[in-house]
């Protein structure tokens, strides 16, 4: 087979979001994933809930189910259900996602039904116009919060931890070396993946990203996490995580000071570190990358395993189980006249 | 008074007891035996929403009635003719239900001065005379249990909890019926557990021992029932949930499509989805989802992706289901939806019976969102609704709704057992390797699409609750394509009726008074109605399946009558729903007490609505051969 490219992915249909949306960086990552995995779009799924985000599957090649608001992770699990060959895809906004549908993403990453769920964090509600969102930080000026939201934000990675997912990981829109890879290793990933892409929505809350995500201040505000690696960052790698064993806090180190040996060391699997670096707020730095995985046995694994075989015979059977009375023999028919 | 129970074809009998004195087992299994026995039946449990309210009180009060009898049983009856009380509550709840002459049977012991506080009662009713008007029958039921089952060393407690089959041995001898099917039974379920087996048998053989012994003849003697001269067949003893589980199941094989049944636990619907546990080897998966709205989600979705999606739920959860249904209907999916209403509003009555949400089903939507709507009328009948629901459902590409309630689903019947073989098999739109047009290519006479999904590569598309070109599928925000959609829309659902069967008239004649009715009043209006007949009254039973599309002739069959007749389990919401679609005058009968119709109240609203007399009518019906007087509002 040829090499596929991203506009193999492409559908036929205008994009039609803001110039200078993230989501356009999304969409091509997306692509680029599909592209590089070689995917069916005839077994590829994306289900969407309501939002700018849920737009995406208007725009890609392969079957889509633009939803209702919040419900994309339930019907994805229907979808996924009945046809567990298929590779679906989830595509939620923090409102969607976090708001109304919080319910539904909660019971799909607990089930760690097969689902590769992109959450785009945008920390607002754009295609309503602009209100503050459950992950706007608080003071968020809003047409709702005019003057500064108040309520605590939720951390959607923080929240896939405790709903016991066995795959978080966290990416950047306008990244398109590390993005592709993230998703690549969600969909490769069985049962739930569930990922955190931070997302510029450049009309109702521009920028808020920017010092993870632009290339002058990234390397302080970020940190890229690989298994197996010690938690590194800063412009030369000079900086380093480690664990404070009296506040059970993660710290910075100078790595030349302080030497390489108090840093950890990044380990996938353990959830109570993914924590911890899923919460990392400023002056530390954003962990991006593959924070969380872990293998268990997906949901539907125990599902349609019992394939109907001679099902006829078996609904016969199921239909003269029970309390039987057999009066083939003892009534006339002439006297049923008044029956049933 | 008489002192004996009146030799009848059949008989009406009332268990009543504490939630957890085991009375709806008992009745059951008296069910089962009139079933061997060879009677007609029909049955009403009736009990309360706590699981195990607190002994004695009168709120904690379970009952469970069954009729049964040698002639075509439609109604648990409206007076019973024996009550078996086990406390003084029991008593005090059902006493309004008896009409004087009942035989009560009462468990003496329990009549304590505590039992009566507990159920708040000054005086002892079997000794102050209130119950002069009735046949008393002071069995010291759970004394004579304690030593049926002394020698098998029991507790205090267990021992106790036998007497529900001591008094079911006394009721089974009174109508000289088996024991043996509650034996059978006795015996499976306590198959490890040697002592309580013993126990619940000895009580069993010590209840009817004690009828055939106990000298008792001036109030408690037998009543042999001829048995039913019922059509031979092979039938069983099967309730409403338990038929529409059947239903779907055939109707996923006549479909050949798997089914992946989604829902969120309520009362009364949750033995639906209890009972299509474990079928998967017949085509049915079941996915128990966090919420309703999740449950038509994962419905929906499974659909999407070419299984047929099934939701069941009671009026609350139907509620949240309703934004989910329009994205069904939107994206041109099928889906059932099982509502088994209950009485209303909000948590209402949960274990009590209702028909109120018909303006839910086809009304209670946003937009144009059109639905088709059936109901069952029984039991037995939700079997053959449930394979036409998923017909329409398969045939149109549409949500469909099926309504069924409390009543059916727990009440139970002698079902005759179908032959799979002889319902025509279910078509669906999936495409085949011959089909030349696209996903959205209408099929003339269902304006379905095509039911493409995942997984063809000939066929990929992206749909959604966005308004869709109707050529094209693609968004369109265009005004003269949204309307046509909402028209199309219409027009599919009404174009259901180009496939139903004409209206029938049940039993009666045209010219006098329609009883019209839908769902589970069937069994009360047609015993009222055969009554009202036998007494010369110009009346017909007309019952709906089909109430979103009504049945095309229904109109035309209505203007044949002098007057229409809607009784319903609810304020007059089928009554409003002929108005508005064929512009009629009825009158209407409505009860919301949470039980079903008795017959009587049935009898009484036809006696005067009913116009003229039999003979009067059938003379008229000749001189205008059927010409319409009926006066339309249109
Ligand atoms: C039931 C329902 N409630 C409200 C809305 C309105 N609504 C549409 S999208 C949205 C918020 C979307 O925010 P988010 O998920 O963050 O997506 P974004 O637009 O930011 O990508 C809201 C409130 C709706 N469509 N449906
Ligand atoms: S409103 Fe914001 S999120 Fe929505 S398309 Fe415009 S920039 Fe993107
Ligand atoms: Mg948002």
């Amino acid at each position: 087979m040829a090499e596929l490219s991203f506009k193999d992915f492409a559908s036929d249909q205008e994009v039609r979001w803001c110039p200078g949306c993230g989501d356009y960086s999304i969409l091509k990552a997306v692509q680029r994933a599909l592209a590089s995995c070689g995917a069916d779009p005839a077994n590829t799924v994306f289900v969407s809930g309501i939002g700018c985000a849920a737009r995406l599957p208007y725009y890609i090649e392969s079957y889509g189910f633009h939803t209702i608001h919040g419900r994309a992770p339930a019907i994805a699990t229907g979808v996924k259900l009945a046809n567990p060959e298929l590779n679906v895809w989830v595509i939620t906004g923090d409102g969607d996602g976090l708001s109304i549908g919080g319910n539904h993403l909660l019971h799909a990453l607990r089930r760690n039904i097969d689902l590769n769920i992109l959450l785009f964090n945008n920390e607002i509600y754009g295609l309503t116009k602009g209100q503050y969102s459950p992950t706007s930080r608080i003071g968020t000026t809003s047409p709702s919060s005019p003057g500064g939201s108040v309520d605590n934000p939720v951390r959607p990675g923080a929240f896939a931890v405790g709903a016991g997912a066995t795959f978080i990981a966290r990416g950047i829109d306008i990244d398109q070396k590390g993005l592709p890879d993230i998703l690549t290793a969600a969909r490769a990933h069985r049962g739930a993946a569930f990922v955190e892409i931070l997302q510029n929505c450049i009309v109702y809350n521009k920028d808020v990203f920017d010092s993870v995500s632009s290339r002058k201040t990234a390397s302080d505000h970020q940190i890229r996490v690989e298994h197996g690696q010690p938690l590194l960052y800063g412009p030369d790698q000079d900086k380093g995580l480690r664990l404070n064993t009296k506040t059970l806090q993660l710290e910075a180190v100078q790595v030349g000071a302080q030497g390489i040996d108090e840093v950890l060391i990044h380990d996938e699997t353990n959830p109570t570190l993914a924590l911890m670096l899923l919460n990392l707020a400023p002056p530390l730095p954003t962990a991006i990358g593959v924070i969380h995985r872990r293998q268990a046995e997906p949901f539907e694994q125990a599902f349609w395993n019992a394939k109907p075989r001679e099902r006829r015979q078996r609904v016969v059977t199921l239909l003269h189980q029970g309390n039987l009375v057999d009066h083939r023999q003892s009534a006339s028919s002439e006297s049923a006249a008044d029956f049933r | 008074m008489p002192q004996q129970l009146a030799e009848k074809n059949s008989h009406v009998v009332r268990f009543a007891g504490d939630s957890g004195d085991g009375i709806q087992l008992q009745g059951q299994q008296f069910t089962i035996a009139s079933a061997l026995a060879g009677h007609d039946l029909s049955t009403l449990p009736d009990f309360p929403a706590e699981i195990r309210a607190p002994a004695g009180t009168r709120y904690g009060v379970s009952a469970f009635q069954i009729q049964f009898g040698g002639e075509r049983i439609t109604t648990p009856g409206d007076t019973p003719d024996v009550l078996l009380a086990f406390n003084p509550a029991a008593l005090t709840v059902n006493l309004p239900h008896l009409a004087p002459g009942a035989l009560i049977i009462v468990d003496d012991s329990a009549f304590s001065a505590q039992r009566l506080r507990r159920a708040e009662l000054t005086a002892n009713p079997l000794e102050d005379g209130s119950l002069n008007d009735f046949n008393v029958c002071r069995v010291d039921i759970s004394h004579l249990t304690l030593e049926a089952v002394k020698p098998f060393g029991l507790g205090a407690k267990d021992s106790a909890r036998c007497k529900n089959f001591w008094a079911l041995g006394l009721v089974l001898w009174m109508f000289d019926q088996s024991r043996d099917a509650a034996a059978r039974w006795i015996q499976a379920k306590f198959a490890n557990h040697e002592a309580v087996r013993n126990a619940n048998l000895a009580a069993l053989a010590a209840g009817h021992a004690y009828g055939e012994t106990a000298e008792l003849q001036h109030v408690l003697s037998q009543h042999p029932i001829p048995e039913a001269p019922l059509e031979s067949v092979a039938y069983r003893t099967i309730t409403g949930a338990e038929a529409l589980a059947l239903g779907l199941t055939a109707a996923g094989e006549l479909s050949d499509t798997e089914l992946l049944f989604c829902s969120y636990p309520i009362t009364p619907a949750s033995a639906l989805l209890h009972h299509l546990t474990g079928l998967e080897e017949a085509g049915v998966a079941t996915f128990q989802a966090e919420d309703e709205i999740a449950a038509v989600g994962a419905a929906i979705g499974a659909s999407y992706a070419g299984k047929l999606g099934v939701t069941s739920s009671s009026g609350p959860g139907i509620a949240l289901k309703t934004e989910a249904l329009g994205l069904a209907v939107a994206a041109e999916l099928p889906l059932v939806v099982v509502n088994s209403q209950r009485a209303g509003p909000s948590t209402g009555m949960p274990t009590k019976t209702e028909q109120s949400d018909l303006y839910q089903a086809v009304y209670g939507r946003n937009a144009d969102t059109p639905v088709p709507v059936l109901a069952t009328r029984s039991p037995a009948d939700c079997f053959a609704t449930a394979i036409e629901a998923v017909r329409i459902a398969l045939r149109h590409m549409t949500p469909v709704i099926l309504l069924t309630d409390g009543y059916i689903a727990n009440a139970s019947e002698l079902w005759p057992i179908p032959d799979i073989d002889a319902f025509q098999p279910i078509a669906n739109r999936k495409p085949t390797a011959a089909t030349a047009g696209g996903v959205w290519e209408r099929e003339a006479d269902s304006l379905a699409r095509l039911w493409a999904v995942p997984g063809d590569a000939r066929h990929i598309h992206r749909v959604g609750g966005i308004e869709k070109d109707i050529e094209t599928g693609h968004i369109s925000y265009d005004p003269a394509n949204h309307q046509a959609m909402t028209d199309l829309r219409a027009a599919k659902v009404a174009k259901v009726a180009d496939h139903l069967p004409e209206q029938a008239i049940e039993q009666g004649v045209p010219g006098g008074l329609a009883v019209v009715a839908w769902g589970s009043t069937f069994g009360a209006v047609y015993q009222a109605v055969k009554e009202a007949l036998s007494d010369g009254l110009a009346v017909a039973q007309i019952h709906l399946r089909h109430l979103n599309p009504l049945p095309p002739n229904l109109g035309e069959l209505l203007a044949g009558f002098a007057a229409v007749l809607v009784p319903e389990l609810n304020s007059g919401q089928l009554a409003t729903l002929l108005r508005d679609r064929l512009l009629i005058e009825v009158a209407q009968l409505n009860q919301v007490s949470g039980q079903p119709f008795p017959v009587a109240a049935v009898k009484a609203a036809i006696a005067e609505h009913a116009p003229v007399r039999l003979v009067e009518a059938r003379r008229k019906e000749a001189a205008n051969s059927g010409a319409s007087k009926r006066i339309r509002r249109g």
